[in-house]
């Protein structure tokens, strides 16, 4: 298929959709300026002050009356450019249309056509820059765009809790075998993908938790667990099976693989190496990164009395960085008694990575914005412990690469702060135990995995997608990442390529 | 999964376990480590892979008892099953015939050190041990150790067995009387600052294993970095073993207090059950 034709059939399916009877009549049903005076819905949330001294979630979600006048303000377009914002181009206006018409089960069977994991993404996807800022109400009316986000969380969170979560229609067993390496969205979307086609599906983890980043990084006020273990279980159910504590390359190889009969491999291991800044004092004790801090409270559980895992409890907690990494470990700090918990990033709030629901939360729950500051080094007490650090003074210059402004530092502006813990949370880099253990797996100059527009790499039998692939990137991105992936390596393997 | 096979305590304070574990006794080399988590609750720890036996898939943990996890695993008995096992992890020992090779080790480290002697041996070097400890009752292995060895030196803190004396009596006295090509060293943190700051005087090239506090184990935190020649390294990807003359010792010291009151609070735990 050429990219014209495929772009065809897409345009025409959207069509086809929106001809449908009820999509007509409810299209009718009001006016569009009845539509355009809704004002977007609010998402219910936990008081800040309550939330911010607990790992409750955060967003409670909508009731049914709100998404269905959420939804009552799309206006169905002819072109909905939203579709094109959707790094997996969900049917959005087909699902939102499902929810005013009160079909949520539906709605949800919309989404999993595309997404793997709705419940997800509809709490941790930066629409913002997605779906969102491609809505109409965006683009063309000034005002603020359809709650795509919030709608999808509650046509998930609708499903699940219905307890008539749909199993998709299994492929007969074609009796292959494939392996995924890592269990995070990209391995678990592959892996959901391949049950369908008929493969025998296995899953191997390198900890002992399923569900990568969705499990040990982001906390459980923003993602909880057990959305996450709802898909894991809809993947066993499908016949997916998961070895934990077992890191692929060292226990069991690429080749050993191979000889126990699996004909094709998928690496979804991720990019779970924390950067650090390398400055004076970075490490001091109580200076640790993003994923150590959010790995012992996460998947380790340590601020429970419970658990035998140590996390120290910093008062006055500085995190580095502007992403959503960042803004998990500040919160997290909060939530574990910091007094002051604060964000030192080097250039300005609109610069900033992370989505801007979690910014605002932030803000809510009383975190110290320190930006254009950019830590110089650190200072510690005589056990080694840090006490203090000094920051640079930074102010915008002209755009870089990314199209942001570049921060500069102001010459001579420095100041010294009080802090007894912090957190690093600069990025982070492919995990590179795949890379360096499998003989002609060509790499980029960064360590991520090459591949072509099909997910496959230098080697016919391994695929490779998400983070692994891209370097830091998020949910929806691996997710796609996984699906493409299974759809060749299905193509491949059954010949049709 | 796990199954404990065999137990034999050691010392009262260490005890060596027999677990079995196929995957990893296949894959294991010299100088490779497991991480493994006792409970839901549990918490990761490292440990070196003394031996293994890939006929009967079991690999032998040496493990001394310093804290909540060591001390719960050495009241383990046999049958009782390891909740979580992960490994091999890290580097595998560097082995080749390099001539004389110097392997000193101290307390809990000689459980670390014996496949690298076994190896060292095996490539055809001549092997010389120093063993160190407290006491009589903490030298371990030593039989083990002195099959594979072609001398072997103990030395105790309260000559109690063997000489008495610090480890680097025991070394200097060596790297006087012959030239080594290679020193390892493995123990306690301190013990293996001065073996090298000992070697270094001499220049004799030396190996250290370092024991860093962990989490995963697969460099996803960088809770065990420590400074090698300047450079931020990873304990449990990039090692654990280093050349010791550019470790950073007293930072890697300084690091291993980082949970010394959270660990102190742990330990309660086990006096309260
Ligand atoms: C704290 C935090 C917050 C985030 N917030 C957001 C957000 O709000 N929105 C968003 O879209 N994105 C967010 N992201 C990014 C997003 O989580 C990642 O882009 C995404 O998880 C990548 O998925 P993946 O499947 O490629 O890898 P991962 O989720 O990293 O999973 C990889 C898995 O592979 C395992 N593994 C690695 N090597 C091996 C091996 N050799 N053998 C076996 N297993 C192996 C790892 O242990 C891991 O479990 C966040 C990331 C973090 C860290
Ligand atoms: C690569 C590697 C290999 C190791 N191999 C072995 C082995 O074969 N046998 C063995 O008995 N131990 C070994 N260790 C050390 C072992 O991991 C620690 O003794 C263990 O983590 C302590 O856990 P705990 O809960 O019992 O004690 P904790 O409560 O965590 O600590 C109690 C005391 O031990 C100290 N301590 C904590 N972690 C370490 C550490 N990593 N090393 C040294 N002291 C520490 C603390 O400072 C504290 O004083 C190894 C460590 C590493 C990194
Ligand atoms: S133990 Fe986490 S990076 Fe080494």
């Amino acid at each position: 298929m050429t990219r014209e034709e495929s772009a065809m059939t897409k345009e025409e399916q959207i069509a086809a959709l929106r001809a449908q009877t009820w999509r007509e009549d409810l299209r009718k049903s009001r006016k569009t300026k009845e539509r355009t005076d809704i004002p977007r819905v609010e998402m219910n949330e936990q008081d800040p002050e309550i939330r911010s001294h607990n790992h409750l979630e955060v967003n409670l979600g909508l009731t049914a009356e709100q998404a269905r006048l959420e939804a009552a303000r799309c206006l169905d377009c002819a072109n909905p450019t939203c579709i094109l914002g959707c790094p997996v181009e969900i049917q959005i206006p087909s699902f939102v249309k499902n929810i005013e018409r009160g079909d949520f089960l539906e709605a949800a069977r919309v989404l999993k056509e595309t997404s793997a994991l709705p419940a997800v993404c509809g709490r941790v996807c930066p629409q913002e820059k997605q779906c969102e800022a491609q809505c109409i109400y965006t683009l063309k009316l000034g005002k603020p765009s359809v709650a795509i986000g919030h709608l999808e969380r509650f046509a998930a969170d609708y499903e699940r809790e219905s307890g008539r979560i749909s199993v998709p229609e299994l492929a007969p067993k074609n009796g292959k075998k494939v392996a995924v390496v890592g269990s995070g969205p990209a391995g678990l979307s592959f892996a959901g993908d391949m049950a369908k086609y008929g493969y025998e599906v296995m899953v191997f983890e390198a900890l002992h938790e399923i569900g990568g980043v969705l499990k040990y990084g982001i906390p459980e006020f923003r993602l909880p667990n057990s959305v996450v273990d709802v898909e894991i279980d809809n993947l066993r159910q499908m016949g997916v099976q998961f070895m934990t504590n077992c890191i692929v390359g060292r226990t069991i190889t690429i080749d050993e693989l191979k000889e126990q009969g699996y004909c094709g491999i998928f690496v979804g291991s991720g990019a779970g190496l924390p950067n650090f800044m390398n400055i004076p004092g970075e490490n001091l004790i109580h200076i640790l990164s993003s994923n150590e801090y959010l790995t012992r409270v996460n998947l380790m559980d340590a601020a429970n009395p419970e658990s035998d895992t140590p996390v120290a409890m910093g008062k006055c907690v500085a995190v580095i960085g502007g992403g959503n990494t960042a803004m998990d470990s500040v919160r997290t700090a909060k939530r574990l008694g910091a007094e002051r918990a604060i964000i030192v990033y080097r250039r300005s709030e609109e610069e900033m990575p992370a989505r801007v629901e979690e910014v605002k939360h932030a803000k809510e729950e009383g975190i110290e914005f320190l930006t254009l500051h950019n830590p110089l080094e650190y200072y510690g007490d005589e056990r080694g412990r840090v006490k203090q650090m000094r920051l640079q003074k930074m102010e915008l210059g002209q755009p870089d690469d990314s199209g942001r402004r570049r921060p500069v530092p102001i010459p001579g502006a420095e100041v010294v702060i009080d802090v007894d813990q912090v957190i690093v949370s600069v990025g982070v880099s492919p995990n590179p135990l795949i890379p360096n253990s499998v003989e002609g797996l060509e790499i980029s100059r960064w360590g991520t995995i090459v591949v072509d527009d099909n997910m496959r790499s230098s080697i016919p039998a391994i695929y490779a997608g998400g983070d692994i692939v891209r370097g830091g990137a998020t949910v929806i991105l691996a997710m796609g990442d996984g699906r493409k992936a299974a759809a060749s390596m299905h193509a491949q393997l059954s010949g049709k390529e | 999964m796990n199954k404990i096979v065999s137990r034999t305590e050691l010392s009262d304070l260490v005890v060596r376990l027999e677990v079995e574990a196929p995957m990893i006794a296949k894959a294991r080399k010299p100088g490779h480590f497991v991480i493994l988590k006792l409970g839901a609750k549990g918490e990761r720890i490292p440990l070196t892979i003394s031996s293994a036996d890939t006929q009967k898939g079991t690999i032998t943990l040496v493990v001394q008892r310093v804290g909540l996890t060591s001390n719960k695993l050495y009241n383990m008995q046999v049958g009782e099953e390891i909740t979580d096992l992960l490994g091999p992890l890290g580097r595998a020992t560097h082995i080749e015939n390099f001539g004389t090779v110097l392997c000193a080790g101290g307390g809990v480290g000689i459980a670390p050190l014996l496949p690298i002697v076994e190896g060292m041996k095996k490539a055809g070097n001549k092997v010389i041990s120093v063993l160190a400890a407290r006491s009589k009752n903490l030298i371990m292995l030593e039989d083990e150790i002195r099959r594979h060895s072609d001398e072997v030196v103990i030395m105790t803190d309260d000559g109690s067995y063997g000489e008495k004396g610090l480890i680097t009596v025991g070394v200097e006295k060596i790297i006087q009387r012959e030239k080594v090509d290679l020193c390892v060293t493995i123990g306690p943190a301190v013990m293996m600052k001065f073996v090298s700051l000992l070697t270094k005087k001499y220049d004799v090239p030396t190996v250290a294993s370092l024991n860093t506090i962990m989490v995963d184990g697969t460099g996803m935190c960088g809770g065990c970095r420590v400074s090698v020649g300047g450079k931020t390294k990873f304990v449990c990807v990039d090692g654990p073993e280093f050349d010791a003359h550019q470790v950073n010792f007293d930072e890697m010291i300084m690091r291993l207090g980082t949970y010394k009151e959270e660990e102190q609070e742990e330990m309660k735990k086990l006096h309260q059950k």
